[in-house]
């Protein structure tokens, strides 16, 4: 009767609702299914399971399947993007429903800057008010879209381990919506800036972001101009983006990187009017502009190059310059082994990812190869604290298989609760990637709130975004399949103990969703 | 270790240095609250400049009115050149009189980046501005990484930057305070799961402080079942806070948001005034919910630059440099306008716009802390690199 049951819960979810909602007695039975050895066949093996884990944003079932049809070298293939793979019709069609998917980005920065404009001159105060929330309104709802977009793709997308890399990357160069207009970029640039480089050449990665407008607002190089030189962003392109703050270069390099770097900003309005010499050195591209007139064309010393007199492709010279340093290969492993390895990644590990950037001119897809293949990799298998992205994605993959979201609210909300929410970071040097940055007393207390919030109903996911038709509430059912495959069989004997304290299926969720087994990947 | 055993270790030892140590000074005040006026609050609207024949003629639109007798709107003179807000008076004017109040002009930074992010981060660092900038180390969490004894905590949702270092310090926000999640016995359960894991202390203190947090709450509850009459916004957080702290913290962080007024701010009335109403209320009643407790704390209000000090075309300001500082506490030397001052008109002004700095928030601070905790010149240099401390002698 007992092992009967048990298949049963794996097989029928309405059953298993059935047998929660008579309470205690159902209790008795997932204790002792929890209790029980997963069988051996269905189950991946600690280690895959483990291995899973990290490589995902979280194990689920289709996972589980693709990893054993395909095995490990086909399944890295998948998750890395190289081998084809399309989202869930039902996501792909939420995310064609939305208005980032087929915004002109220019338009969109041309008309938010005509209507600051109008706003501007209108004279009744109320009027300005009324104008301004409209104008407000309408950012927070193109952000809104594209940390939709991100998160759909993160639950559900099978090249899991593009979309983290897709999140990794856009935290690297980090841009903060509240930011003058960047609510209306965001979406545009994780989408052209961001994604499309994540498995491809640093350098051309570096460079989509320095030529896109949200970067260049967001770091006040829109502002940097011959005779009027901001330094905030050649600061940031060497300390954050490629060098990192040790790396020896000084405040003149800094500023002969300002001086490089003047003229290159934005303009959603018609081209200067410029000297006939200049006119071939004038680049636009979109609201991208690089104006001549405000570039300074002198002769500058960069980590002991000398560039100058070339207008934008000064740029370009610089940025190969800092994607050659060594420095810039060590600082590239360095921040992709704390993501994806250990907070203070084995300095072997790093010297042979850095090697591979060298050797590829940058590549990397062969970065990444080389850090999934290391010994070090294996060895480090839950030991890293999940960030809030990871935590709240890897619990709704879990919670909801096979049960597209609706509505992304809540797990905008929680993310924010967290203290993780997409394009919110403040700073340009993005979140935190090491355990230290979240899991501090108050932080951790947060999550085991949300741990019992999500562990208790689905807290709106599925309720459609017009806020039609609320639907019905019920608890998700984590004592799942994936639950005994994956999960279970890696549960500490303190673990358990505890989990068999649990008097109720929602407790249970909450204690599940707030072990340390839970809590790291 | 509980927070509550090392305050009364605290409390019973003399300034006494242990292994490098310092444990607080029980005659001195032992408790400091940093309340962060996060977007740059006009000052020139909270202390009005009312000898300045030049304040009135560049804001001809949102100058508060000079102090009058017969003008309820007035400003009320705090001496010969400074004057409050009306705003603020009601709750302020007792605690200026009591000499629990003192303000101080021509503070802030050296980051004249006019940028919000720039210089909230500059003032949480508290590092030199020119010298590259370390995010894991705020100036509240190297001062708590000197003392024992008061314990840190922020009330805010996330750790800020201030509080932002080695040590593990708890932050929670108090704005919306349910019951706890978990009760006893889950609390037990879930610290179980860690109890032999390195977060186990974390688990621990995370789960007890939102009990700690209830129970302090429970006086508010009481009340409010027996019909008092419910505040709202800061001035119900501050009552928190005010109590927790009185009960178990020493060390404190709080913003407050809503301060870029770059349209249509108002003048003695209008939207900055009802900021400045609602903040002020929440001082006096986080000067009261500390009750005996209040005569060994200090307030520190700030914000990361002051406006410029002519109106712009929208019936606002824009962001500027120098600020005013608000230092409050039941032990403090107030009840004045302290620190380097100018006479302000046109020709003072820095770079032809704001109100210059002359009290470098680092020295204040340090010069502050000095006398609050008798840190040592060393230990002063840690907490602000390469500042000279100054000594106001409000503390």
């Amino acid at each position: 009767m007992k092992s009967l049951t048990c298949v049963d819960r794996r097989q029928s979810r309405r059953l298993v609702e059935a047998l929660a909602a008579l309470g205690a007695a159902a209790l008795v039975l997932l204790a002792a299914c929890a209790q029980t050895p997963a069988k051996p066949a269905p189950a991946a093996a600690p280690v895959d399971a483990a291995w899973l884990e990290r490589v995902t944003y979280g194990v689920d079932g289709a996972t589980l399947a693709s990893y054993r049809r395909l095995g490990r070298a086909e399944f890295m293939d998948l998750e890395l993007g190289l081998r084809a793979a399309s989202l869930p019709a039902a996501v792909q069609a939420e995310i064609d429903a939305l208005e980032i998917t087929h915004a002109n980005t220019e338009r969109l920065l041309a008309d938010v800057n005509t209507e600051n404009k109008r706003i501007n001159a209108l004279t009744d105060n109320a009027e300005k008010e009324q104008a301004r929330k409209v104008l407000n309104d309408r950012g927070n709802l193109l952000a809104y879209e594209a940390a939709r977009r991100h998160l759909l793709r993160a639950v559900y997308a099978p090249d899991q381990l593009r979309e983290q890399l897709v999140w990794y990357w856009l935290n690297h160069f980090s841009v903060h919506q509240y930011k003058a207009n960047l609510r209306w970029l965001v979406a545009d640039y994780e989408e052209r800036a961001i994604r499309p480089h994540v498995l491809g050449h640093f350098r051309d990665l570096v460079l989509a972001t320095l030529r896109h407008p949200a970067m260049l607002q967001y770091l006040d190089n829109a502002q940097n101009a011959a005779g009027h030189v901001n330094e905030n962003y050649a600061r940031e392109l060497m300390e954050l983006h490629t060098l990192g703050v040790d790396a020896g270069y000084t405040q003149a390099d800094v500023q002969a990187l300002a001086h490089i770097m003047t003229g290159v900003g934005l303009n959603t309005g018609p081209a200067p009017n410029l000297k006939p010499e200049w006119r071939s050195l004038y680049l636009r591209d979109g609201a991208f502009e690089f104006n001549p007139a405000r570039h300074d064309f002198s002769s500058k010393q960069l980590l002991g190059h000398t560039v100058g007199g070339r207008g934008f492709r000064e740029v370009e010279e610089a940025v190969d310059i800092l994607v050659h340093q060594p420095a810039c290969a060590r600082f590239v492993a360095r921040g992709l082994a704390q993501y994806f390895v250990a907070d203070s990644p084995p300095p072997a590990l790093l010297e042979r990812m850095a090697r591979t950037f060298t050797a590829t001119d940058g590549d990397l897809a062969a970065v990444m190869r080389t850090m999934l293949d290391a010994p070090e990799f294996r060895a480090s298998l839950g030991g890293k604290f999940k960030d809030p992205m990871h935590y709240l994605v890897s619990a709704v993959r879990l919670a909801y298989e096979g049960r597209v979201i609706v509505n992304t609210h809540p797990l905008v909300n929680w993310l924010n609760a967290l203290g993780e929410p997409l394009y919110g970071r403040q700073t340009p040097d993005g979140y935190p990637l090491g355990e230290s940055g979240w899991a501090s007393s108050g932080q951790v207390s947060r999550r085991f709130e949300i741990a019992k919030t999500i562990g208790s109903g689905s807290g709106g996911l599925f309720d459609p975004e017009d806020g039609s038709h609320p639907a019905s509430g019920g608890f998700p059912q984590l004592a799942n399949r994936v639950y005994f495959d994956a999960i279970e069989p890696r549960l500490s004997p303190t673990t358990r103990t505890a989990l068999d304290r649990a008097t109720s299926q929602v407790e249970w969720n909450a204690f599940l969703l707030a072990s340390p087994e839970f809590n790291y990947r | 270790m509980h927070r509550r055993q090392l305050l009364a270790y605290a409390a019973a030892a003399s300034a006494l240095t242990v292994a490098g140590r310092l444990f607080a000074a029980p005659a001195a005040p032992a408790r400091f609250l940093l309340v962060f006026l996060r977007g740059g609050y006009d000052c020139a609207n909270l202390l009005v400049p009312y000898s300045s024949s030049y304040y009135y003629e560049s804001r001809p639109h949102i100058a508060v009115p000079r102090p009058l007798d017969a003008d309820p709107l007035g400003a009320l003179a705090l001496d010969g050149d400074w004057a409050l807000a009306p705003a603020v008076r009601e709750s302020l004017a007792p605690l200026y009189g009591a000499r629990q109040l003192a303000f101080i002009p021509f503070a802030g930074t050296d980051d004249v980046s006019r940028s919000h992010f720039e210089t909230q981060d500059s003032l949480e660092l508290g590092q030199p501005v020119a010298a590259a900038r370390d995010f894991r180390s705020g100036f509240l969490a190297r001062l708590a990484g000197l003392l024992t004894g008061p314990a840190p905590i922020a009330f805010t949702d996330s750790l800020p930057l201030v509080f932002r270092g080695n040590k593990d310090i708890p932050n929670i926000s108090l704005k919306s305070v349910g019951k706890p999640a978990f009760d006893a016995r889950q609390a037990d359960i879930l610290e179980s799961m860690y109890a032999e894991h390195h977060l186990k202390a974390a688990v621990a203190d995370g789960l007890e402080l939102r009990q700690e947090v209830a129970r302090a709450m429970e006086e508010e509850m009481t009340a409010a079942n027996r019909g008092a009459i419910t505040t709202k916004g800061f001035e119900l957080e501050a009552a928190r806070v005010g109590r927790l702290m009185r009960e178990q913290y020493g060390l404190g962080f709080i913003d407050v948001g809503g301060w870029d007024t770059h349209v249509n701010e108002g003048a003695a009335r209008g939207a900055l005034a009802t900021n400045l109403e609602s903040l002020a209320r929440g001082l006096k009643t986080l000067a009261d919910a500390f009750g005996p407790e209040w005569k060994s704390t200090v307030v520190l209000v700030v914000s990361e630059f002051g406006r410029t000090f002519r109106e712009n075309g929208n019936g606002g300001t824009d962001h500027g440099h120098g600020s005013v500082y608000w230092l409050l506490g039941g032990g403090i030397d107030g009840g004045r306008v302290a620190g380097t001052q100018l006479r302000v008109d046109a020709s003072t002004l820095f770079e032809n716009r704001d109100y210059p700095v002359l009290n470098d928030y680092r020295g204040i601070l340090g010069g502050l802390f000095r006398s609050m905790w008798g840190l040592s010149a060393a230990q002063l240099e840690r907490v602000f690199p390469s500042a000279a401390p100054r000594d106001l002698k409000l503390v």
